[in-house]
This record gives structure tokens, sequence and C-alpha cells, in this order.
């Protein structure tokens, strides 16, 4: 047996003590492909009975693994097969999927379930356009369904239609749920470049490339990096710290692969990727803005935030691929602004913009994420915003998503409060000039050249 | 399983008897440990072999017990270690 160090052991136990480090989540992907059915019934059936069937050990076997390692795993996930495929079988109201999914995974235990999906890079077929529309529906009379569209890809450009169909449902979205601080539109992200095998939500779903079921695992650890990144000191050179950020990286994926592992073998499912995300939630000491300020910025949002971020971003996926073989998903920092103690803080002092977290996206995943904009945007400059995200993603080969809350009745500067892991967070500003003429045009943002780079 | 137990305190009489006294009670055989007091605070590793068939309830025992006598006891399988810190 190989000797283990004393202060190896007290660095860990240390790191999920008092540095939040933990399992974000364990996700189950189910492909529900064999479930299609001519009969939107029949298929909602079958759908409930295989989501039961594959997950009903996923919540058990969880705890299991949380109390033999001593490790925290926080939520038990399923992302299913997008349901605009079933939907182009079955035809009928999508919403019934919807609820089909949601009692499904409740009964399981699991406390998210995405897949409530359709991939529209390149056009629509009229079961995904009537998916799209049935968002707002959907989530607003569901607790745990998580949807996402992907707009947009490197390969194919942006659709523009959908883009434009998008920016209303975000705002019926919003409107559905006003008085439960319009909730819905935490549970929808619009994708340029979507993952397929992404275990995070609200946007993950399980492609249609993946096996039949798999288990992939989110490691997080926003607190421990900066812990890593304080005791360095102020003198350490930039390429000391992303070293510093790389070793830690490669623990905190580690520990992911083996929890997936364990998983994957006590389930009798194959094992898919570590998600090596630094996933912030409100806590105190689990900011991804906090590990910017740690790096020397006196506010994240500053000048200096997109180099930095752009450091911390590469530095993890660098040492999370040396430490696993199997990373995927989104891997790299994530900067939701109502889910991060430290964007809020930012936020709040006017020092984020929407602005600036447009350029961070440039640079790290995933994109602009629960950003509260006032409730008076109109449907159009959403459909702007999303669109402008999309171009980033497209043309940079990278994934990028909007998860926007318009809070309606409310201006910039006033607050909407989630709660949980949603966290809170002010209304940011939008510059209300119009789009209307561009958005309303539709049509296909043609793909970018990828030779002639400059 | 192989598991370590790390146990944190304020330092007095018989903190290590008390933790091996209830290993042993539940056939958890100590392979190792290593102890230093800095100061008041008392620490402690444990390398142990639990048998198979007492996993989780003998980690979810020790764990509560540590509470009641105002120690931090925490007992994680060796492979946690083994994946973090080595290649």
């Amino acid at each position: 047996m190989r000797q283990i160090n004393a202060d190896n052991i007290l660095e860990t136990i240390r790191m999920i003590e008092e540095e939040n480090l933990d399992i974000r989540t364990i996700t189950m992907g189910i492909s529900l492909l064999d479930c299609a059915d001519s009969d939107i019934d029949r298929s909602c059936q079958k759908i409930k009975k295989k989501i039961t069937e594959k997950a009903k050990n996923l919540v058990s076997v969880a705890k299991e693994i949380q109390q033999e390692y001593g490790i925290p795993i926080i939520n038990q996930r399923i992302t299913v097969t997008p349901i605009s495929l079933l939907l182009s079988a079955s035809g009928g109201d999508p919403v019934k999927y919807a609820k089909a999914l949601d009692e499904a995974a409740k009964e399981v235990g699991a406390s998210f379930i995405g897949g409530y999906s359709a991939l529209v890079q390149k056009g629509m077929t009229e079961a995904e356009k009537a998916l799209i529309l049935s968002i707002p529906r959907a989530l607003s009379e569901t607790d745990i369904v998580c949807a996402s569209v992907n707009v947009g890809s490197s390969k194919a450009g942006i659709n523009m239609d959908a883009v434009s169909l998008l920016g209303r449902v975000v705002k019926e979205c919003a409107t559905l749920t006003r008085d439960r601080n319009c909730i819905a539109c935490s549970k929808l992200v619009i994708f340029c470049n979507a993952v397929e095998d992404n275990p995070f939500m609200a946007g993950g779903f399980h492609g249609i490339s993946e096996p039949d079921c798999v288990i992939n695992t989110g490691v997080s650890g926003p607190g421990v990096v900066r812990n890593a990144i304080r005791k360095a000191g102020k003198s350490a050179s930039m390429d000391e710290i992303a070293e510093i950020i790389k070793k830690t990286a490669f623990k905190i994926t580690r520990m992911g692969q083996l929890v997936g592992r364990q998983a994957s073998e006590r389930l009798n499912v194959p094992f898919g990727i570590v998600d090596l995300s630094l996933a912030p939630t409100p806590a105190v000491g689990d900011s991804v803005a906090h590990i910017l300020e740690e790096i020397g910025l006196e506010t994240c949002g500053g000048p200096g935030t997109t180099a930095a971020l752009a450091m911390l971003n590469d530095a993890v996926k660098k040492g999370g691929v040396m430490a696993s073989s199997s990373v995927g998903g989104l891997s790299g920092a994530f900067i939701p602004v109502s889910e991060d103690a430290g964007m809020i803080s930012a936020a709040e002092k006017g020092v984020l913009s929407i602005e600036k977290l447009e350029a961070m996206t440039c640079v790290c995943s995933v994109g602009l994420d629960m950003v509260i904009i006032p409730g008076e945007t109109s449907a159009e400059t959403i459909s702007a915003i999303i669109a402008d995200e999309a171009a980033i993603g497209m043309v940079n080969t990278k994934t990028t998503a909007c998860r926007l809350i318009p809070a309606i009745g409310r201006k910039p500067g006033e607050h909407l409060v989630f709660g949980g892991l949603m966290g809170e967070g002010p209304v940011m500003s939008v510059k209300q000039t119009d789009a209307s003429v561009m958005i309303n045009r539709g049509g296909r943002i043609p793909s970018p050249l990828h030779s002639l780079k400059n | 399983m192989r598991a370590v137990i790390s146990v944190v305190g304020k330092d007095r009489t018989g903190i290590l008897a008390f933790v091996a006294t209830e290993c042993a009670k539940r056939n958890i055989n100590i392979v190792d440990v290593s102890q230093k007091t800095l100061q008041e605070l008392f620490t402690m590793i444990m390398i142990v072999e639990i048998p198979e068939d007492k996993d989780s309830s003998a980690i979810t025992e020790l764990e509560q017990l540590g509470e009641q006598q105002a120690l931090k006891i925490h007992v994680m399988h060796e492979d946690i270690f083994n994946a973090m810190h080595t290649i």
C-alpha cells in the first residue's frame, strides 16, 4: 500500500470542510429514443417507465458514496434525449412530455431533469417549433424540468428565426411566472455550440450521439482555488498562479473521476465524463468572482477581468485534462451572476455590466448566465442579446449560452431573489435601443470562415 | 474497505483510547496511527480496515460519537487520498 501523507489528508479535509469542495452533481443521461411512439400518451408512459427504472437507485447510490467517501454530493440529476425528437414522432401537446418528465424525476428523487430541448441551429421542424413555443407553459407548469435550445453552431451558423422566437419565449416565461420571481426563465438556456454530455443544469440534455445510459459527474470548488491562490501571496507571478490553479484543478477532477467511476460501477451504467467546472454558489467562499479578485482585481468586472478569467479558465482545463482522460461537458469557469456572491456585489456596485459579462464570455464557459434584466426589455432586444452571445460562440468555436431573466415590473437597481442555489441579484441595465428590424428579418447567419483567421 | 479516520479536537486525556475502543467494538482494525498536539489542538490520523459488512453504519456511528465527545471525526475511503494526491 502506498503511504498516505498526513498533510495531504488534512488538506483534503480542509478543502471539504472549509472551502466548500463538493461533487456538484451526479447526472444520469438516459436516451429516450426507444420511447418514441406515434401516440403521445403511450410515449409519455414509456418515458416514465424508462426513467424510473434506470434512475431508481441514483439517489441512494449517491448517498452511499457520499457516506463512504466523506464527500458531499449535492445534486442527483437526469438528462434525457431532446424531447423535440419524440414530439416529431408523436405530435400532440408537448407540455404532456414536460409533465411526464417532472413526475418521473420526482419519483426517483432527482433534483432536476434536463432535456426539454430542441437543436435548431440549421433549421426548425414543425415539432421543434411547437416545442419551443410550448416552453413557457412547460416551465411554468412543472417544477424541476429544464429546457434548452441550441440556436447556433460554428458549422451551421445562427438560426435567426429561432432567435427571434426565443426572445418572445423568454419574455413569456417571465410573464407567466411573474408572481414567482420569474423563475421559469432560470430553467431555460439558449445555446450556441451546445455540448451533448453536459451534467450541469439548466442546459443539460442527453445528446443523440450518447449511449443508452451514462453517468456524468460535475465537480466544483471555487473556494479551494481561491484559497490556494491566497496562500501563494501577492508576489507570485501570473504563470505561478496558473500553475497553482492547474494543480488544484487536478486534485478536484481526480475526486470527480473517482466518484463518477464508483457511481457508474454501482449503478452498472457506463461512465461518461467529468465536467470540471468552477461552479459558484451564493454561499460565502464559493465564488468565481472572488477568485478573480484574489488574483488581483479590486472588483470583478473592472479592467483586467477578461485577462484574469482567460488564464483561470485555461488553467482549470489544463489541470483537468491531466487528471482524467474523460473530461467533457462544459469544463471551465462558470460566471452566473445571481449564483455568485462576488458577481452579485460587483453588479450592485455597478462595476459589472452586461457588456463586460459579454466580453468575459469570450474566454470562459459559458455565457450570460442568470443575468437579471429590466422587465420592460422588449422581446426583440432579448433576441438581439441572444444573437450577440451566439455570434461569440459561433466565431470562436466555443459554447456560449444565455439564461436571461427579465424581471417583470422591476427596474435597474431593484432586486430579484430566487433563493437556494439560484441565489439573488440586482436588475442590470440594458441599453434599450431597437434591434427589431434585424431580428424580424429572420433567416440564418451563415457559418463563419474557418481559415484566414485574423 | 481501507479508510482514513481523522480526529480533531481540544486535547484531553483518553481521546486515542476512546477512538481505539470504539473501533475495536466494531471490529475495525487499526493499521497505522499518527498523532500530534499543537498547543491545545489534538489531531490524529488513523489508517484502518473496516469490515465490508459494516461500511456505512460504522462510519455514521463513529462520526456521531465524535460529535457527542466534542471531537470532529471524519471517516473517508482511502481511495480519495490516493486519487487526489498521486498521479
